[in-house]
């Protein structure tokens, strides 16, 4: 016999004993007559027999579950599912004995539910959620990342949604894939568990209390990089909502990790990354000072010269968490060379992306004097001046204005810096602006008002007393009666330019500040000019001219 | 004659009478005057008598009044000059020590402005440092800015680097495909017309290349249907306990070959240990074999490893260079050429140290001359 015939004479029970086969049962193939038949010659198309009723069943589910998984991909054939009831036809297949049935099931459950809010809550009601997490521990490790995914696209939607899936029990389902070996499933976990805490601290909460975040931390250390970016993820929405939650975050050592990941290649990653830390540094001082002593900067710093823009946001935003708290963070921002990485980054942008940039400038400088001198000289107002001429939308418009406010508030010294570069005429312009929101007209007059309040550098202050309107008038006069007084070429200036002409035109209430004001002007100067000066002078001569009797 | 000077006496007293009687009614009025400018002048004198008394007695009271008067403003006096005095030392005193206390005040003052404005101009707001450090901070914000303008050079020559490697691949693939554009002998190919004076680059890039071999076909593994993956299934990493279907128009390899199916099976035969190694070690049996297996681990015949195959030794004895000195371009000359850092600077002298005097000849036998019995003197 050759060795072919070895074979299937093994599989199929060869030339040996014959009848008296028959009495062993109904079973594989060896029945009635000439011996027995090697078992691929069994007729398939034969429905009296059992074992191919349950073939034809097995290949049509198996069939179905594959369909409905493939139409379920495409948005336009949703519809037509969602009429036929699918989601009840597919909860049954949850349970099958095959496993490739079960994970088909639940990828289509999942394509589903990813679709829209009203398909995930059908399947919420539908109960799949307990059938599905029933058997999650002895699943392979395919089913464990279909049903991540369904849940992942339930709890997408809403905060009601996620609520029902920590209430069905899934949470301790979810810790247990996260401990799995395959990265696959540990990445479909934490997605899950990222959507979930996303909604609300409560949700964040139960995602703690569930054990989540230790594991989480391990996952960062894996070296795969799509895990890692969803594990930084999940803990930046973790830490996002209070402090305790961060604190949490924290205890489990997520900060050296993450700061470790901050010089990685990947784009995608590093916005993760910094998106993390930043929520985790937002909430107190010392959450902030934590992340500094991970010793980000200056690696930080070259984050904001990334090719993406995200990840130039994240990190200015971050750089502007920290630089909030205290003065002494701001200090060592200037000191390693933070602001100049900041004004580069702001000068680079153009959108959004400038708003974390402009927001660090403003906090910098909001500080103390020396910190505001420090952003002056690193050149940091040019770049400020630009977006409030470019920019369309007034939320990024309104906080360079702040930023320009905080920066020359202090002394003197800021006041003239900002003058000098031009700034005032375009907050005047933005502030006298129609088009203008509330919030923008409202930071933009603070910001006129702190600089005016301290600016003693007349030649910027000359074009706005041609323009302003009366409530920055005051501050632009109360300046010129403090500095005129005391300096006899401004005052000449004063009179050439025009300034005591429209000074002597407004009109302000006796006794109020701006008619102190105004004395205090004219008293600076002879009479005469003053009546020369002042409106209707002319007529008053010729007044004069006609009442007068020629002495002959 | 009593009678007669009683007579007389009646005559002259009736004539008295009479007389009385004209004077009577004058002496009524003029005893009344009389009376009356007596008793006033009494009065008159009585008064004056009054008044003299009085006067007199009154200025001997005031006498004695003035002397006690004197004598109490005396007293007096002098008591309340002492008094004053007294009081008036004391306020002078304390006029002295309100006055010095002034004039410390001021002078302390003047001190504490002076110190307070040089500590401040000085330390807490000291210009100059406040100078330097803008100064500093300028300084380094332009290092970091070229810093970081650097390193963006560095990553978009990186990424250049990486596009050009690409497209490089890109063509070479592409030449690998067309090679048979290349030109025969007979035949120019389209890359080198003989019109030109030297061929096209891509007909170089041509000759240089290797075809390509046919694409295998994808041979699907006989476990992939199996779903088990096994670090999540229950049950142990078992043996493989069915044999594994071959696919059917699997063409057959040419040459000497065993028959695949026999080959499978020797290959994928459970294990079946011998009876030794399935027992424990620390059963009775094994233990009893246990100086057995001691004894001959002590006295093997044969020393060296057998190595099962012949090249076996060639990976064994592979060089693997450090990674601490091989670097992308090949290896480092440290460990070939020079074996540990040199300073030439710090060397005294030119050449090595040479031994000024011979070794001692007898010391140089040491240990080399055998003595008769073949020990080692």
């Amino acid at each position: 016999m050759s060795q072919r015939q070895v074979l299937q004479g093994r599989l199929g029970r060869g030339p040996g004993p014959g009848p008296g086969q028959r009495g062993w049962g109904w079973g594989w193939g060896w029945g009635s007559g000439a011996g027995a038949r090697p078992l691929t010659r069994r007729s398939p198309a034969d429905p009296a027999l059992p074992p191919a009723v349950f073939e034809q069943y097995q290949r049509a589910r198996s069939q179905f579950a594959q369909a409905v998984a493939d139409f379920a991909a495409r948005p336009q054939s949703i519809d037509t599912l969602r009429s036929a009831g699918v989601v009840c036809l597919l909860r049954p297949l949850l349970l099958d004995v095959v496993p490739s049935i079960r994970q088909t099931a639940a990828l289509a459950l999942g394509r589903l539910a990813d679709y829209d809010v009203e398909l995930a809550e059908a399947v919420v009601k539908a109960g799949i959620l307990p059938q599905l997490i029933c058997s999650l521990p002895e699943e392979n490790r395919y089913y464990k990342k279909a049903a991540a995914f369904v849940l992942r696209a339930i709890a997408k939607h809403s905060p009601q949604l996620a609520q029902a899936i920590v209430q069905s029990g899934a949470l301790g389902m979810l810790v247990i894939c996260l401990e799995d070996f395959d990265p696959g499933v540990k990445e479909g976990a934490s997605w899950a568990f990222g959507y979930i805490a996303r909604h609300n601290p409560e949700l964040s909460q139960a995602v703690v209390d569930a054990g989540a975040v230790p594991l989480l931390v391990l996952c960062i250390q894996e070296p795969e990089i799509a895990l890692k970016r969803i594990a930084a993820s999940t803990l930046s929405d973790i830490s996002k909502h209070s402090p305790e939650l961060a604190q949490t975050v924290v205890a489990a050592g997520a900060i050296a990790y993450l700061a470790q990941m901050i010089p990685n290649p990947d784009a995608k990653l590093k916005r993760q990354v910094l998106s993390a830390l930043s929520q985790i540094a937002k909430h107190s001082v010392d959450l902030a000072e934590l992340v500094v002593e991970a010793e980000i900067f200056p690696v930080v710093l070259t984050c904001l010269k990334d090719s993406d823009e995200y990840v130039k946001k994240n990190g200015a935003t971050l750089i502007r968490e920290i630089a909030k708290h205290t003065p002494e963070l701001s200090q060592l921002i200037v000191n390693s060379g933070g602001v100049a990485a900041v004004i580069d980054c702001i000068g680079s942008c153009r959108g959004t992306v400038r708003l974390p940039g402009i927001m660090t400038l403003g906090y910098v400088a909001a500080h103390s004097e020396n910190l505001s001198m420090a952003v002056i000289v690193s050149k940091g107002i040019p770049p400020l001046c630009v977006c409030l001429i470019e920019e369309h939308e007034d939320h990024i418009k309104a906080a360079a204005a702040w930023a320009l406010g905080q920066i020359g508030r202090h002394t003197a010294e800021h006041a003239r810096h900002v003058a000098v570069a031009n700034v005032l005429p375009t907050l005047l312009d933005i502030f006298v602006d129609t088009c203008s929101s509330e919030d923008l007209k409202v930071k933009a007059k603070k910001a006129l008002k702190n600089i005016l309040q301290k600016c003693t550098y007349l030649p910027a202050l000359e074009p706005l007393l041609h323009e302003a309107p009366p409530s920055i008038m005051k501050y632009i006069i109360g300046q010129y009666s403090k500095v005129l007084p005391h300096d006899s070429k401004a005052r000449r200036l004063f009179v050439t330019t025009g300034g005591l002409k429209k000074v002597q035109e407004i009109q302000a209430e006796p006794g109020s500040l701006l008619q102190e004001y105004i004395n205090t002007i004219n008293n600076c100067y002879p009479e005469e000019i003053v009546r020369y000066y002042s409106p209707g002078y002319s007529e008053m001569l010729l007044e004069r001219v006609e009442n007068y009797q020629p002495v002959l | 004659m009593a009678a007669a000077s009683c007579g007389r006496e009646q005559g002259a007293s009736m004539a008295a009478l009479a007389r009385l009687q004209e004077r009577l009614e004058g002496l009524r009025e003029e005893y009344f005057l009389t009376n009356r400018a007596i008793d006033e002048d009494r009065k008159r004198k009585y008064k004056a008598a009054v008044k003299i008394q009085r006067w007199f007695r009154a200025c001997r009271v005031q006498v004695c009044l003035r002397h006690l008067t004197k004598m109490v403003i005396l007293i007096q006096k002098w008591w309340r000059g002492y008094l004053r005095r007294k009081h008036f030392r004391e306020i002078v005193e304390r006029a002295y020590f309100i006055k010095k206390l002034k004039f410390y005040n001021e002078m302390a003052v003047r001190i504490q402005k002076t110190w307070r404005g040089y500590y401040v101009r000085k330390y807490i707001h000291n210009f100059y440092a406040l100078k330097k450090y803008l100064k500093a901070v300028s300084m380094n914000n332009e290092f970091v800015r070229h810093e970081l303008q650097e390193y963006t050079e560095m990553k978009e020559n990186g990424e250049k680097m990486k596009d050009l490697e690409k497209k490089d691949k890109e063509k070479k693939y592409q030449a690998r495909k067309m090679h048979y554009l290349l030109s025969t002998k007979q035949i120019p190919g389209i890359y080198n017309s003989p019109l030109r004076k030297s061929p096209d680059p891509m007909e170089l890039l041509l000759r240089k290349s290797k075809p390509l071999t046919h694409r295998k076909q994808p041979v699907k593994s006989p476990f992939a249907d199996e779903l088990y993956g096994w670090p999540t299934c229950k049950e142990p990493p078992a043996f493989v306990t069915s044999l594994p279907l071959l696919p059917a128009d699997r063409r057959k390899p040419q040459g000497p070959f065993r028959d695949p199916a026999e080959v499978l099976r020797q290959r994928y035969k459970p294990l079946e240990p011998t009876l030794r190694a399935r027992e424990s070690m620390y059963s009775a049996p094994g233990k009893a074999r246990e100086p057995t297996r001691r004894e001959e681990w002590r006295n093997p015949i044969h020393d060296n490893e057998f190595l099962p195959f012949s090249s076996y030794h060639k990976n064994y004895e592979k060089y693997e260079p450090s990674l601490f000195k091989s670097d992308k371009y090949g290896q480092g000359a440290y460990g070939t050429k020079y074996f540990r850092e040199v300073y030439p600077k710090k060397w005294i002298a030119d050449k090595d140290f040479e031994t000024l005097f011979p070794s001692i000849a007898l010391f140089e036998k040491f240990g080399k001359t055998y003595s008769s019995t073949g020990q080692i003197v």
